[in-house]
């Protein structure tokens, strides 16, 4: 019976090596360990001998099966690693193929800018006002210094709908309006908006546009208020190293008025074509608030003062991204548009 | 303003300042200089000739063979193309070598067989505007005067040696529109004197008021008239000196009267007016408003039909000139002109104003009475001319000025602290600073209980407040010197209100669903204006529109949109996704103006998902624009609130329109495009949404709770019914939800066939239904009795059940 066992043993193991997938190898374990198998049948052959032989046959047939049971599961180990390896092996993919497009649209370019803007003077402590852009004569041109028959009329052709009523020429109305409406307590906006000229469409004119004002109306504030407020301005939107210079000019509704030069962000102040040779690129005008504009908004010019400023969203992406003609703006090409997707920075 | 250094430097001290230094040193303290043109750059070489010998090319009709003195032993040969060259002239002479304007070079040619050593020039070759150019050398070359000698440089003869700075000017600094406004705000940015010119001359003792009677009749209009009479005047050429001059400042040379009017009017600013006296024909002129319908024809030939608010300037009997806007033709001064009657007067610039408007005549002259001339300048540009008449013309001054005179005069007076000074500009100016810049302003002044009290000169007429002298020391001091501080205020809160933070998110979701911000005109032709309203309101239109393209204020973003839409379809994107955030406007609001809405509105057209290599395209329906809109819904948490009905308009797929609906009022719509517009705008499949987004953003929702995530299971049913295809999903949930309890907690259509497999007229759809209780695990006996009743409740109303 011992030699039986012995050559029982060498049959299971050299099956177990020959099992070529997982699948022959259960066939091997079912043949040899299963319960119809020939060890159980051994075991089960027990009776008939000799009960002072039985613990060591018996103690002979497990430690076989043990041998046989072990190699069975490292050679099931090995196959089962085989067979993964081939299945992952027939998964493979090209991951140089393109992934799957996520659809997503972006801001106009514009908005862009506004937004950038809108950020940066709410992070200084300003509101964003806004308004109609169908305005009365009063808001537009009255309440800002600009009485009729003022000559700086002429500077902006407008689109009247009646005598009284026009399409606002920049959005300094919302400027009047907000210092109605705070009733002489101090106050930080901007007010970004669509404005009107009558202009003949072309490279750089567009009878539709946008604007940025801003106003600080308070107690004690001073053009160097302005100077500062401008110069951090400058360097947010146009880099650290920006310097700016104030050159005098001329808005009926501030006195002193000024505009604003930096100095310029492609050649650094040496002069090319982007600064037209000057080494600066002017970005906006400002001023402190005319006494009669604070009066008529409600405010005594001996108590209070303010500045004012304003740009065009539409010069600043222009300069900031090179592009040459504002009619982009109003034409909605995606070729355009899709182009103002990604962060910077 | 074209300033001239040569002309300039007759008033003030520019001796060693560069043109570029001091074209900067305006600009950074008030006045923009736009251009610094050094009118002899590129010029070489161009001296004086003699034409000696002048006859006809024998090989071209149209050329002449000169021969030309030009300086040196032997003459020159040069041919000559010009009409209006002959023996005997003084010209100008461009020699082999030479270098004309734009980089032309002159060499030894020959022309039809025959050498030319240089070019005779005419003026517009030299680099003067044909509009400067005198009459009578506008279509050949220059002669110049006979004292002019051979070989001498041209150039200074011409007024070449110079340059010229284009000021740009603010409507304030009309002081500037003059020589010596110009020579003042030199001389206090250089800190130098202000030479004024020679006014003085001789007058013949007869009074110029035994010729002239004078009547105003119109003083608020006209407060100075001041007339100088100048007898036995030669009109003529003017001389070469005062031609360059004029031309330098951009006027062209007529004859020596109408010159030194110009020429005055250039230096001091103040116009002037020439009339002959003789062709005055009263002996009178009375100055008024015109008669209804009255009629003139002005210097420029044209007739013109008067209101009676225009100011005139009559003989007594009939106009002879616009009052400060243009001169008649019926007084003009011409050739055998003998006495000349020289007009100096002060016009309100208001009625200069409307008068120049409503006839659309704008000159040098109107456009300096319109902003105000200096009053005190105004009978001293009169004597100027007449000196200046006395000197060019051999005019015979008659003594005395004929004058109405009841025009204030006096220096507005300002006063203003140093301190009040320093604390605007955030500055520490010292006392003694400012008034060395009050000085060099010429601003006279007294210091007064520490204050500045300030007679601000009548020349300067934007200067009457407080802010002006602010400006004024500040800009002389040097914007440069301010220091950069921020205010100093109360500390106030920044940030975008709710509706304003809202709109970003809306802008941000419809971007994150695939659409791109476009920004469209506001401004449409009026047939276009209501199409896509989603109100009935009257419509906004312009007063004077420039096109009917762009007269009326919208009342839906769609049009512009959809136009955007064609274009980039006809530039082969086919694959469109716009949305714009925008006013409407709705006629006749509060206060007159119209009502503004905010809307937001989106155009896809082409693919949704393109067909990548893995395929899955999926063209663009109104599903999946209606999915944004619910989505946008869900953002601003009024999915509650939203559902749609069938709805229809012009324009609109009337089987593919929806009415969005907010609480049952309609805030909006979805739907595809009718196949004729998509036709008219040469656009296939086109779905567009608009919404009112103000009504959306302004509706208040609930302050944000948690709900807790459930930790029971939830139970899942689906049925699926067969209905007549009328009937609608909404009607079908409806009644699944009315019929179910508290624990029913989503119902969707997962699937709808409406193909062959059904039977005419029918459609199958099917629900999935989700059962939840947060307290307890449901058992599947109460669902089934939860689900059974809702079964038969849709078997009531006429549902089939299908397995
Ligand atoms: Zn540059």
């Amino acid at each position: 019976m011992e030699q039986q066992l012995q050559q029982l043993k060498d049959e299971a193991l050299q099956a177990i090596a020959s099992a070529a997938d997982v699948k022959s190898l259960n066939d091997v374990r079912v043949k040899y360990l299963g319960k119809k198998g020939p060890i159980t049948d051994l075991l089960k052959g027990m009776g008939k001998l000799p009960a002072e032989e039985r613990p060591k046959m018996g103690a002979l047939v497990n430690e076989v099966r043990g041998e046989v049971t072990a190699e069975l599961e490292s050679r099931m180990a090995v196959l089962e690693e085989e067979a993964v390896a081939k299945k992952l092996d027939a998964e493979s993919i090209d991951v140089t193929l393109p992934g799957t497009p996520v659809r997503t649209g972006n801001h106009h370019p514009l908005t862009r800018i506004i937004e950038e803007i809108e950020d940066f003077f709410i992070s200084m402590g300003y509101e964003v006002a806004e308004g109609p852009e169908v305005e009365k004569d009063y808001y537009n041109f009255e309440a800002l210094n600009l009485p009729k028959g003022h000559p700086a009329r002429d500077m902006q052709d407008s689109f009247y709908i009646t005598e009284d009523i026009l399409l606002r020429t920049h959005t300094s109305p919302v400027q009047a309006r907000t210092m109605e409406a705070k009733q002489g307590k101090p106050f930080k906006i901007i007010c970004p908006g669509k404005v009107y000229r009558r202009d003949n469409d072309d490279a750089t004119h567009s009878h539709q546009f946008t604007q940025i004002e801003g106003l600080v109306v308070g107690e004690n504030i001073r053009m160097s208020d302005l100077k500062g407020t401008l110069d951090r301005f400058a360097k947010k939107m146009f880099g650290e190293d920006r310097e700016i210079r104030l050159r005098p000019s001329y808005f009926p509704f501030t006195e002193p008025s000024v505009e604003m030069d930096i100095s310029c962000f492609k050649c650094g102040g040496s002069g090319c074509n982007v600064c037209k040779k000057t080494g600066w690129i002017e970005i906006l005008g400002a001023g402190m608030v005319h006494p009669n504009v604070l009066r008529m908004g409600g405010y005594d010019p001996d108590v209070h003062s303010g500045f004012a400023f304003g740009m065009g969203p539409e010069r600043i992406a222009m300069l900031k991204y090179g592009i040459e003609d504002i009619r982009h703006f109003y034409t909605d090409d995606l070729r355009f548009i899709g182009q103002f997707r990604r962060t910077e920075g | 303003m074209k300033i001239s250094l040569n002309w300039l430097s007759d008033y003030v001290d520019i001796e060693g300042v560069e043109p570029a230094e001091l074209a900067e040193k305006i600009t950074r303290s008030g006045i923009e200089v736009d251009a610094v043109d050094n009118r002899s750059e590129g010029l070489k070489n161009i001296v004086v000739g003699h034409v000696l010998e002048c006859s006809q090319h024998p090989q071209a009709d149209k050329l002449n063979i000169c021969r030309v003195d030009v300086g040196e032993e032997e003459p020159s040969q040069i041919i000559c193309g010009a009409p209006n060259v002959a023996a005997g002239q003084k010209v100008v002479v461009a020699r082999p070598g030479a270098r004309l304007p734009g980089g032309v070079k002159i060499k030894k040619a020959k022309l039809r067989g025959e050498e030319s050593h240089g070019m005779i020039c005419s003026l517009q070759e030299l680099g003067f505007d044909g509009k400067v150019v005198p009459k009578a050398y506008a279509s050949g070359i220059y002669v110049l005067p006979e004292d002019a000698r051979p070989g001498e440089d041209a150039l200074g003869l011409l007024g070449l040696d110079d340059t010229v700075l284009e000021l740009d000017l603010t409507p304030n600094r009309s002081d500037a529109l003059s020589m010596l406004g110009a020579a003042y705000e030199a001389a206090a940015i250089l800190s130098k004197d202000v030479n004024l010119p020679e006014t003085a001359h001789e007058e013949s003792a007869e009074p110029a008021s035994g010729l002239l009677n004078l009547r105003v009749d119109a003083a608020e209009a006209n407060p100075l008239y001041a007339a100088k009479v100048v007898r036995n005047v030669k009109v003529g050429e003017s001389p070469e000196w005062l031609k360059a001059r004029l031309m330098a400042a951009g006027v062209r040379p007529l004859n020596n009267i109408v010159d030194i009017t110009n020429y005055v009017l250039m230096e001091y600013g103040q116009p002037l007016h020439a009339f002959d006296y003789d062709r005055l024909g009263t002996g009178e002129i009375v100055v008024r408003h015109a008669a209804e319908g009255e009629v003139i024809e002005t210097l420029d030939g044209t007739e013109r039909k008067l209101e009676p608010h225009h100011l005139l300037i009559t003989n007594g009997r009939e106009p002879v000139a616009i009052a400060g806007v243009m001169g008649g033709a019926n007084s003009e001064v011409h050739d055998g002109t003998t006495t000349v009657v020289i007009e100096a007067a002060y016009f309100s610039p208001a009625s200069v104003r409307k008068t120049s408007r409503e006839l659309g005549l704008r000159s040098d002259a109107s456009t300096r009475f319109e902003k105000g001339v200096d009053p005190n300048r105004v009978i001293e540009a009169g004597e100027r001319a007449a000196a200046l008449m006395a000197d060019l013309a051999g005019g015979e001054v008659l003594s005395g000025t004929v004058l109405f005179d009841e025009l204030d005069k006096e220096p507005k007076r300002v006063t203003v602290s140093p301190d009040f000074i320093n604390e605007r500009l955030g500055m520490k100016i010292p006392f003694e600073e400012m008034e060395e810049i009050l000085r060099r302003l010429q601003f006279p002044y007294e210091a007064v209980n520490g204050q500045f009290v300030i007679d601000a000169p009548t020349r300067r007429v934007d200067i009457s407040i407080p802010e002006d002298i602010v400006e004024e020391i500040a800009r002389l001091y040097g914007y440069d010197e301010i220091p950069a501080t921020l205010p100093v205020t109360e500390s106030l809160p920044g940030g975008l209100t709710p509706y304003q933070d809202k709109r970003r998110t809306v802008r941000r979701y419809l971007e994150g669903a695939g659409l791109y911000q476009a920004i469209t005109y506001s401004l449409t032709s009026e047939s276009e204006s209501q199409k896509f309203a989603l109100e009935t309101a009257p419509v906004t239109r312009l007063l004077m529109p420039m096109s009917e393209e762009r007269s009326t204020l919208r009342q839906s973003l769609l049009p512009h949109l959809l136009d955007a839409v064609t274009y980039n379809t006809a530039r082969q994107t086919s694959s469109v996704a716009l949305y714009e955030v925008g006013s409407v406007f709705l006629g006749e609001g509060e206060d007159g103006l119209p009502t503004e809405v905010e809307h937001a509105a989106g155009a896809v057209t082409g693919e949704w998902s393109a067909a990548g290599w893995q395929g899955g395209q999926k063209r663009v329906d109104f599903f999946a624009v209606k999915g944004i809109v619910e989505g946008l819904a869900t953002e601003l948490g009024l999915s509650d609130k939203l559902s749609f009905r069938k709805g229809e308009m012009d324009g609109l797929h009337p089987g593919r329109t929806a009415d969005v609906l907010l609480d049952g009022e309609r805030v909006g719509i979805i739907a595809q495009l009718h196949p004729s517009e998509q036709k008219a705008r040469d656009l296939k499949d086109t779905v567009v949404f608009e919404l009112n987004l103000q009504r959306l953003l302004r509706e208040e929702t609930e302050p944000l709770l948690y709900t807790p995530v459930p930790k029971f299971p939830s139970i899942s049913r689906d049925i699926a019914l067969v209905v007549p295809k009328a009937v609608q999903a909404a009607a079908l949930e409806s009644t699944i939800r009315t019929n179910a309890g508290s624990i029913l907690k989503d119902v969707h259509v997962f699937d709808v066939y409406e193909g062959d497999r059904m039977e005419e007229g029918m459609k199958s759809i099917a629900f999935s239904l989700t059962y939840l209780d947060p307290e307890r695990t449901l058992t599947d006996e109460e669902v089934s009795e939860m689900h059974n009743r809702i079964v038969a409740a849709l078997e009531s109303e006429g549902a089939q059940i299908r397995n």
